[in-house]
């Protein structure tokens, strides 16, 4: 308890009008949390870090937070990513990011991103719906599921957030949900340390829209859920095909070193400060 | 390679490569952009000489996700630009919202080519003077400054960044692919000659930053990201402190110190140049490329004795009433030649209220107005 004090006390804004406007029970604040204690433990300085977001519920996550925050336009969180840690690839870019945004309306610079390659961490809160606009269905919204703009059904099929980031090319990529908070704050550190675009896509709850909507219960009945659902990759290897039906995988799904476009570039200035001489 | 642009000899320069080196000569350290024709050595140049002077040159996935890399890197302390025409244009609108509510300093350079849509990639248009002023959602002021010779391109263009360093403020530079394309003679000045106005950084202690907080300029001190003043920025009207609010007075002192910090600084923002305007019965009112034609029809004019006279725009937007009004208030007629239906002539008539006649003379077709076709009109008027 007195830890948990202490991390309140250390990141969470003081001169921010609280309450949050989240609705009780949303996942947002437990990733919140494990956010917080992620970055605590990579014992980065407030001032180091930028905290990024689109808009939609989950994006308004940084602006409790005391770091440098951005909340940007929709869909766009990572282009202004982007643009900061050129700019000074000293601070540590983290971005949050919803399914929607992420994967809809961003979805061109999320998988451009990926294969970039720049030092940025990626969280995408997946509830699988459109949360502020009133329960909407977005990119990872399920077959046959049912929704504000999907009333008889979806007939559309989702994406896979993580599989599509490990096809884009992403160094990291990892699945968590706000059941495992242990894991996910093990996942978000990983992530933050990795040099590379490292995504974690978090499996999150908005009872208020999709759970209402889909008959599965409140966030209790959620987190239970993905208690049941959420599979450990290592134990997915030894599992068939029909055990995994209806279940999805957690834990790190991608590890790799991949080259570094600021690095990359640094021969770039190189290469032209030769070429051109020094300008100015 | 030597730099034969800053050897301090004339050299010959295309509009587009003009605007690089004054960009360059601003202080511009990063670049993002997305290839559309007539703007796009804007981008190669960038990609070739920002390296070279420890910048960074990106090209993005499309021109939203340009304008989105140019408003972070202006957060984290760059001076940065990006170059588009009509179709980028269009796409970036929202960003520009945003960077004027965040007020984020940043420079936009719009080659302005035929319109609607895809139009015309490889032709002249001043299709999108209106655009430019009102293309966002919602209501804010804009600095918008017009180029029409490769001197200008370089000029304006360090224009251009002073007055979004100073003001905290997208500017808008619209080109055209006339003056984009013609090469010309230019003579670029030695660096300690160029004026550089740097943002105002805060340094009072953190916890007294306020980062929103009005004062006199109406333009609070801008802190970067990683200078230890952590503070909020959203796109969401915002109090004093950068947080969201639905307050009404904190709603209306904060869209008011948007509009007073452009408006209070008019004289500081609006330039004009003027030929023969003295004595001047005819009064020919142009901007872009069309100016070049326009001011050698008023020499000619003037050679065959009649009393013409020129006010180039150089500010679009804020509209230089306060410098034409009195002109409008002398002359017997008014000429505004442009390429578009009259986007500019419909701004002249709106403050004219009457004074003195407004005529237009407009081309669509792609083609740039032609000296002579200024000069039938004006001899006629
Ligand atoms: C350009 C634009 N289009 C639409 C919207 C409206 N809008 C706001 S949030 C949102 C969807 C948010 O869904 P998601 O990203 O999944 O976030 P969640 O609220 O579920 O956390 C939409 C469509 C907007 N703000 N901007
Ligand atoms: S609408 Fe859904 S996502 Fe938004 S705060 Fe409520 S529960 Fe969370
Ligand atoms: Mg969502």
């Amino acid at each position: 308890m007195a830890e948990l004090t202490k991390l309140i006390h250390k990141y969470l804004r003081h001169d921010k009008k609280f309450p949050h406007v989240w609705c009780p029970g949303c996942g947002n604040g437990i990733i919140l949390g494990s956010l917080i204690r992620a970055i605590d433990k990579t014992g980065f300085e407030k001032d180091d870090i930028v905290l990024i977001s689109g808009i939609g519920c989950s994006s308004r996550l940084p602006v409790y937070v005391d770091f440098n925050t951005l909340h940007t336009t929709h869909g766009r969180a990572l282009t202004f990513a982007t643009g900061v840690k050129l700019a000074n690839p000293r601070l540590q870019v983290i971005v949050v990011m919803g399914d929607g945004d992420a994967m809809a309306i961003g979805g061109n610079h999320f998988i451009h991103a990926a294969r970039r390659n720049l030092n940025i961490t990626a969280i995408i809160v997946n509830n699988n719906i459109y949360g502020m606009t009133g329960g909407q269905f977005s990119p990872t919204t399920p077959y046959g599921a049912r929704s504000t703009t999907s009333p008889f059904g979806h007939i559309e099929h989702p994406f896979a957030i993580s599989e599509l980031a490990v096809t884009a090319g992403a160094s990291f990529v990892a699945r968590g949900t706000v059941y495992h908070t242990h894991l996910l704050d093990q996942l978000i550190e990983k992530a933050i340390y990795k040099r590379g675009f490292a995504v974690v896509e978090v499996i999150s709850n908005c009872h208020t829209q999709y759970g209402r909507k889909n008959k599965k219960g409140g966030p209790v009945e959620m987190l239970k859920w993905m208690k049941k659902s959420a599979v450990r990759v290592e134990r997915a290897k030894e599992m068939s095909a029909e055990e995994m039906e209806g279940k999805f995988t957690i834990g790190v799904l991608v590890d790799r070193e991949l080259p570094i476009f600021t690095k990359e570039y640094e021969k770039i200035r190189q290469e032209a400060k030769k070429e051109y001489g020094i300008l100015g | 390679m030597e730099d034969a642009v800053r050897s301090g000899k004339p050299v010959l320069l295309q509009g587009n490569e003009a605007m690089v080196e004054g960009a360059l000569a601003a202080g511009c350290r990063f670049f993002a952009g997305y290839p559309i024709t007539p703007a796009t050595e804007i981008s190669e140049a960038m990609s070739v000489k920002l390296p070279a002077v420890g910048g960074t040159f990106i090209q993005m996935e499309d021109e939203i996700a340009s304008l989105g890399a140019v408003i972070g890197a202006s957060l984290a302390g760059a001076k940065a630009m990006t170059a588009t025409s009509g179709p980028g244009f269009s796409l970036m609108q929202e960003n520009i919202g945003f960077a004027c509510v965040a007020e984020v300093p940043c420079v936009i350079v719009n080659v302005m080519r035929g319109g609607p849509s895809t139009g015309l990639p490889t032709r002249p248009s001043q299709g999108d003077v209106m655009q430019a002023r009102w293309g966002t959602h919602g209501e804010h002021p804009v600095i918008v400054l017009s180029v029409s010779t490769t001197w200008e391109c370089f000029d304006v263009t360090v224009k251009a960044f002073n007055l979004s360093e100073k003001y905290r403020t997208p500017v808008i530079i619209l080109s055209d692919e006339v003056v984009a394309h013609t090469r010309e003679k230019v003579q670029l000045p030695h660096p300690q000659e160029i004026e550089v106005i740097d943002r105002i950084k805060p340094n009072m202690p953190p916890e007294w930053y306020i980062p929103y907080e009005d004062n006199a300029r109406g333009v609070p001190p801008m802190g970067v990201f990683g200078d230890g003043y952590r503070y909020h920025v959203t796109g969401l009207i915002h109090d004093v402190r950068g947080f969201p609010t639905e307050r009404p007075d904190e709603i209306q002192a904060f869209l008011n110190r948007l509009h007073r910090k452009i408006y209070q600084n008019y004289f500081d923002i609006v330039f004009i140049e003027e030929e023969f305007t003295e004595d001047a019965e005819l009064l020919v009112i142009s901007y872009g490329s069309v100016a070049r034609s326009a001011k050698r029809a008023v020499r000619e004019a003037r050679k065959r004795g009649v009393k013409a006279g020129m006010v180039k725009l150089i500010t679009l937007w804020p509209f230089p009433r306060q410098f034409l009004e009195p002109y409008l208030r002398k002359v017997r007629a008014v000429l505004v030649p442009e390429m578009n239906f009259g986007q500019v002539a419909r701004e002249v008539k709106r403050i004219n209220q009457g004074m003195t006649r407004v005529e237009k003379l407009n081309r669509i077709d792609g083609q740039l107005i032609t000296p002579s076709e200024i000069l039938t009109r004006l001899l006629k008027m």
